[in-house]
């Protein structure tokens, strides 16, 4: 029996998008919806389209043919008005090392037009217990301050809609199960919708409600994490990754 | 355009000058130098010549300032955008809501900071240090700064075009650009001492009048009001082309998909 279809507001929508490089499709006619209040996880191997894909949904990257959706506005369109109500943090991505986290953090409040830009940032630094590092260089963080810092940076604006690009890339086991738990906590509380990448898939069972397998710039698997473990026999989505990237498919699919 | 966005990412440029003095030394040293090289040629020559050519000299420092206004408004532009891509930055800037004429703006608000740190601090040592008052140039300073500025702006969105089409191996393009500039526009001579050829190029850059203006006021005391205009018309042109290659190449590398691996690079 399919699932019920999701009634929530689609938040974020992709139809048929396209993406060549020199005749390569790093995307192929890929489509998918993101609801209010859901966190979908974007998977593949390396090479598989994710990349892209986030990049086409920020604007960064022009796609080559297909649309994109944001609160029911085209992107390229209302680039701006989407972005205010978004927000963005990526592993590799860093905010400027050379000035205090506080300095840093205010200059981005300022321009998402955060309405008290300290009460707003004392706020997130305590939810994410980084209260403390307010003066610190940020060049010199540890990875694991780092990504925190950047997930306040990500919160700042109350964002509708959230994209997060291995957010625990290089953290160690403690640190990650923090940010996770944190995550959830705020998409939850302020009913976020979270499109979320990630190689860990640990992040994957514990923070997404719904995943995408990309494979060659195609879907090839979709459903909640446990609908794709039932399909396939393997004990593990880390298994069900391994599959898809070496044979581009759940073989032994039901 | 939101004031607050342009006012916010000024702030971001500031902060990186007062968390980084050797920022300013670099603001204030390399104008000292020039100064200081050409403050001394100039007052050997004054000793070696007879007076009203002494005085007459004095052009070569008032050139060397008027180019140092152009070249840091300039950098103003352009190294604003590379301390984005040294720091990481940059793709945080361009997923935020911040549109192209917001950050333009924000690095020419940057530009004409530096350009008044340097005048002041050159002002301040060439009267000092040479006894050349740059304010005997009285009111004409103000449409001089301005149009210099104004080329300036419009040469770094051009070096910034370049380096985001050609990356980081581009970047010392933010430093040369400028020079390629300096034998056409008639900083340290007139246009009529420069091969008969290239003086038609000459007239087709606007400082090449405020050169030319600011020669002619401190001889005489005046200069050709015509020159300011065509400055200031020949600025807007350059302005509107310098803008339209930046928004080009932003889009180019938009839809090459260059402009992620720049900023994450």
């Amino acid at each position: 029996m399919s699932a019920p279809p999701d009634t929530r507001e689609v938040i974020l929508e992709a139809r048929e998008l396209t993406r060549e490089f020199d005749g390569v499709k790093a995307l192929d006619r890929f489509s998918f919806q993101l609801h209010r209040g859901e966190v979908l996880g974007l998977l593949g191997a390396n090479g598989a389209g994710k990349t892209t894909a986030m990049n086409c949904l920020l604007g960064l990257t022009l796609p080559t043919g297909g649309d994109l959706f944001a609160f029911g506005l085209e992107l390229q369109r209302h680039r701006i008005q989407i972005l205010q109500r978004s927000n963005f943090s990526s592993a590799y991505t860093a905010l400027p090392g050379n000035l205090l986290v506080g300095q840093n953090l205010l200059v981005f409040a300022k321009i998402y037009g955060v309405k008290d830009p300290k009460a707003k940032i004392a706020e997130l630094m305590e939810l994410l217990e980084i209260s403390h590092l307010s003066k610190r260089v940020t060049g010199q963080l540890s990875a694991g301050e780092s990504t925190r810092v950047n997930l306040v940076k990500a919160f700042l604006n109350d964002p509708e809609l959230l994209m997060l690009d291995e957010p625990t890339a290089s953290l160690d086991p403690d640190i990650a199960d923090k940010v996770r738990k944190v995550v959830r906590k705020v998409q939850r509380e302020r009913n976020i919708g979270i499109l979320y990448t990630s190689h860990n898939m640990r992040d994957i069972e514990e923070v997404c409600d719904r995943v995408i397998f990309l494979h060659k710039g195609r879907i090839v698997c979709e459903g909640t994490p446990a609908q794709i473990l039932a399909r396939s026999s393997s004990s593990s989505l880390e298994d069900v990754f391994i599959k898809i990237a070496r044979d581009g498919e759940i073989v032994d699919e039901a | 355009m939101n004031l607050q966005t342009i006012s916010a990412l000024v702030l971001r440029y500031l902060f990186l000058y007062t968390r980084t003095p050797m920022r300013m030394v670099e603001l204030v040293f390399w104008p000292v130098v020039d100064l200081v090289v050409w403050g001394n040629v100039t007052v050997f020559i004054q000793k070696n010549t007879n007076p009203e050519f002494g005085n007459f000299v004095l052009f070569f420092l008032g050139g060397m300032i008027l180019w140092d206004i152009m070249f840091r408004a300039q950098q103003g532009v352009a190294i604003s955008f590379l301390e984005d891509v040294w720091t990481r930055n940059l793709l945080n800037v361009f997923v935020a809501p911040v549109r192209t004429t917001e950050y333009v703006s924000a690095t020419f608000i940057v530009g004409f900071l530096r350009i008044v740190v340097t005048a002041i601090v050159l002002s301040l040592i060439s009267w000092f240090g040479y006894t050349f008052n740059v304010f005997t140039l009285s009111w004409w300073l103000i449409p001089f700064f301005a149009n210099l500025m104004l080329f300036g702006w419009s040469l770094g969105m051009i070096s910034t075009a370049l380096i985001l089409r050609w990356g980081q191996a581009a970047e010392s393009l933010a430093w040369a650009i400028p020079f390629f500039f300096q034998p056409a526009v008639a900083v340290f001579y007139r246009v009529e001492d420069m091969p008969a050829w290239s003086q038609p190029i000459a007239w087709c850059f606007p400082p090449t009048y405020i050169f030319e203006g600011m020669r002619d006021v401190m001889k005489s005391g005046s200069m050709n009001w015509s020159y300011l205009w065509t400055s200031a018309g020949l600025n807007l042109l350059y302005l509107a082309l310098a803008g339209w290659l930046f928004l080009w190449i932003l889009n180019l590398t938009r839809k090459r998909g260059l402009l992620t691996k720049f900023a994450t690079q």
